[in-house]
């Protein structure tokens, strides 16, 4: 008994080593990421990746907001973290708004075919978007919204309404069909169910998918390097142009900096909300 | 007198049943009407873009398109380009080892986070933060961090190892892993969170009778749990690979291919010679290869998970 015990105690402290030691290895990039953004570039150079800095200055993070050069232009990473605001936040609502009515539709109006286009519909979350760019491209010249916030807007949407329809439906099915056909059975409509049945129960799927297109979005690169162009920059292009500039001296705390600010806003997403953040990762996962 | 208040109720019953069929018509049609421009969409910018890469890369397309049909020659070029096989040996090499590292660390956090942790929330939180941040900023993090002058080389030698040397970044042979090591890092705590899932699924009085028999953990572990979490194998496999084959990001702000072409993926490959090398007909080719090696992971995977479901039933 005794000696059990013993091993068994012995066992439970590995485990939260393990652990804690795994924290460590998550947490490390974080903690370099912010110390470095706070430290000069001769504190860089005389100290280690790991030393706190000694005196602590935000110098490099307003260089980094506001003059850094990311590529030709110094005017900082600021323009393209609202070039993002403006391409994600409306990319978002419209692509949630649009997965939600679908995935009403394909719960609960099924008709015939239905299904196959749902699977059908689904193979757009699957393609590599390399094989859909070039004639994407060619489509947003023709349109006159290559290089605008309002073409990336459009990308985003179009292809997010797979993931975003595919949460949706996921999350109706388990709406009870008994729900919706009394309803229909005492007359209520198409868009009546809608509004009085089903959006009352959807504000964790509504939360689910704010935070999925978001993060999906704000993190993209391909479309924003290939379609963005000099003016709809998105910040992950930005930041990518500051990072890999090759002249004159690298300010790696001006770099760090500014990839904390470009990270800043689904890290703090996270943190607010991190439970709807999870419920996405693995609902998207199990299912997609 | 009755006649005027008959006739009104029948205009009314009239009424009504017009107004019904027009509900019923409008449950028909409306349905399909809010789901068309979702399908119309799907068709043109799935479907129809793929196929139009599809015939680019069966053109001799160049800075712009062109439209008469050249035969397989792009394929034939691009199975020639020593860049290509570059890229697609690497892809072979980050994808396998991120899979196969992510497989390990992910499940082996989530069983021992499935032992009654304290702090189980916060641990979790922890691990699964990078997953939030974008490729780009965790490249530009490791970039930093990896930086053979002054990042965790200098560290080491200043704990003493005057020895130990750290340049996988800017060696051609070595660049690769540190686009391993930093994907790892971004992805593993996901993979954490889909098997911590599907441990709490594991239904506990298998576990129980497993004990009672005096089966040990380890034991129970690999007869009965992880055998239990087949499907979810199959997801993280699924979304891996999906990662691993789009990889793009990461590598861009990591490396951008370099040391010369020593990190090449398919996805910068396709970048380049559509965008900047202006071979509009290579680069189609080379991302309907992606699109290929794409469905050869993803249709056997989904095959076989679907047999599984429909022979579990």
């Amino acid at each position: 008994m005794g000696a059990d015990s013993t091993q068994l105690r012995v066992g439970r402290i590995a485990i939260y080593v393990l652990l804690v030691f795994c924290a460590l290895y998550y947490l490390a990039p974080l903690y370099v990421m912010l110390s470095t953004s706070l430290k000069s570039l001769d504190e860089i150079r005389s100290g280690n990746l790991l030393d706190i800095p000694l005196h602590p200055s935000i110098a490099a993070w307003s260089k980094a907001w506001g003059e850094a050069c990311t590529g030709v232009q110094c005017q900082g990473l600021a323009p393209y973290f609202w070039n993002s605001m403006k391409m994600a936040v409306p990319a978002v609502l419209i692509s949630t708004l649009i997965g939600s009515l679908n995935g009403y539709v394909l719960a609960h109006w099924r008709f015939r075919g239905s299904e196959v286009i749902f699977t059908s519909l689904m193979v757009g979350c699957f393609i590599p978007f390399q094989v859909v760019i070039l004639p994407m491209a060619r489509l947003l010249g023709l349109m006159h919204i290559a290089n605008t916030t309002t073409g990336l807007i459009f990308v985003h949407i179009v292809y997010g309404v797979a993931f975003t329809t595919l949460f949706f439906r996921n999350y109706y099915v388990t709406v009870p069909e008994e729900l919706v056909k009394a309803a229909r059975i005492d007359g209520a409509g198409f868009f009546f169910i809608y509004s009085r049945i089903i959006l009352p129960l959807s504000l964790p799927i509504f939360m689910v998918c704010f935070i999925w297109q978001f993060t999906q979005i704000w993190n993209d690169f391909l479309f924003g390097v290939v379609f963005g162009g000099t003016d709809a920059q998105p910040v992950t292009v930005a930041l990518n142009n500051l990072v890999n500039t090759s002249t004159g001296v690298t300010e790696y705390n001006v770099n760090m900096a500014a990839a904390v600010i470009a990270a800043l806003p689904t890290l703090g997403l996270y943190l607010v909300a991190g439970k709807y953040f999870v419920r996405g990762l693995t609902a998207g996962a199990v299912k997609g | 007198m009755s006649a005027p208040t008959t006739s009104t109720a029948q205009q009314q019953g009239q009424h009504v049943s017009a107004q019904r069929r027009l509900h019923a018509l409008a449950d028909l049609w409306l349905p399909r009407l809010v789901l068309s421009p979702t399908i119309f969409a799907s068709l043109i910018f799935v479907y129809g873009f793929i196929g139009f890469t599809a015939y680019l890369s069966l053109t001799n397309s160049r800075i712009m398109p062109r439209y008469t049909l050249e035969g397989f020659d792009q394929y034939h070029t691009l199975f020639a380009i020593d860049r290509w096989w570059v890229a697609a040996t690497n892809l072979g090499i980050f994808g396998g080892l991120f899979i196969g590292i992510c497989l390990f660390i992910g499940l082996g956090m989530a069983i021992l986070l499935d032992q009654r942790i304290r702090a189980e929330g916060a641990l979790r939180a922890i691990y699964l933060y990078p997953m939030a941040l974008s490729f780009i900023v965790t490249g530009a993090a490791w970039k930093w961090i990896l930086n053979p002058g002054l990042g965790l080389e200098k560290m080491v030698h200043s704990w003493g190892f005057s020895h130990f040397s750290m340049d996988w970044l800017v060696n051609s042979d070595m660049a690769i892993y540190t686009v391993v090591i930093a994907g790892v890092w971004q992805s593993s705590g996901f993979v954490m969170a889909l098997f911590l899932a599907g441990l709490r699924g594991v239904d506990d009085s298998i576990i129980k009778a497993a004990m009672v028999d005096g089966a040990s953990l380890p034991t129970i572990y690999r007869r009965i749990v992880i055998p239990a979490l087949r499907p979810v194998f199959f997801s993280v496999l699924l979304v891996l690979s999906h990662i691993a084959i789009k990889s793009f990001d990461l590598v861009m702000a990591l490396t951008a291919g370099g040391p010369g072409t020593s990190t090449d993926v398919p996805a910068i490959f396709m970048y380049q010679f559509s965008f900047t090398r202006g071979q509009l007909g290579l680069g189609a080719a080379s991302a309907m290869m992606m699109l290929a090696t794409v469905l050869a992971v993803l249709v056997p995977l989904i095959y076989l998970e679907t047999k599984e479901a429909r022979h579990g039933r």
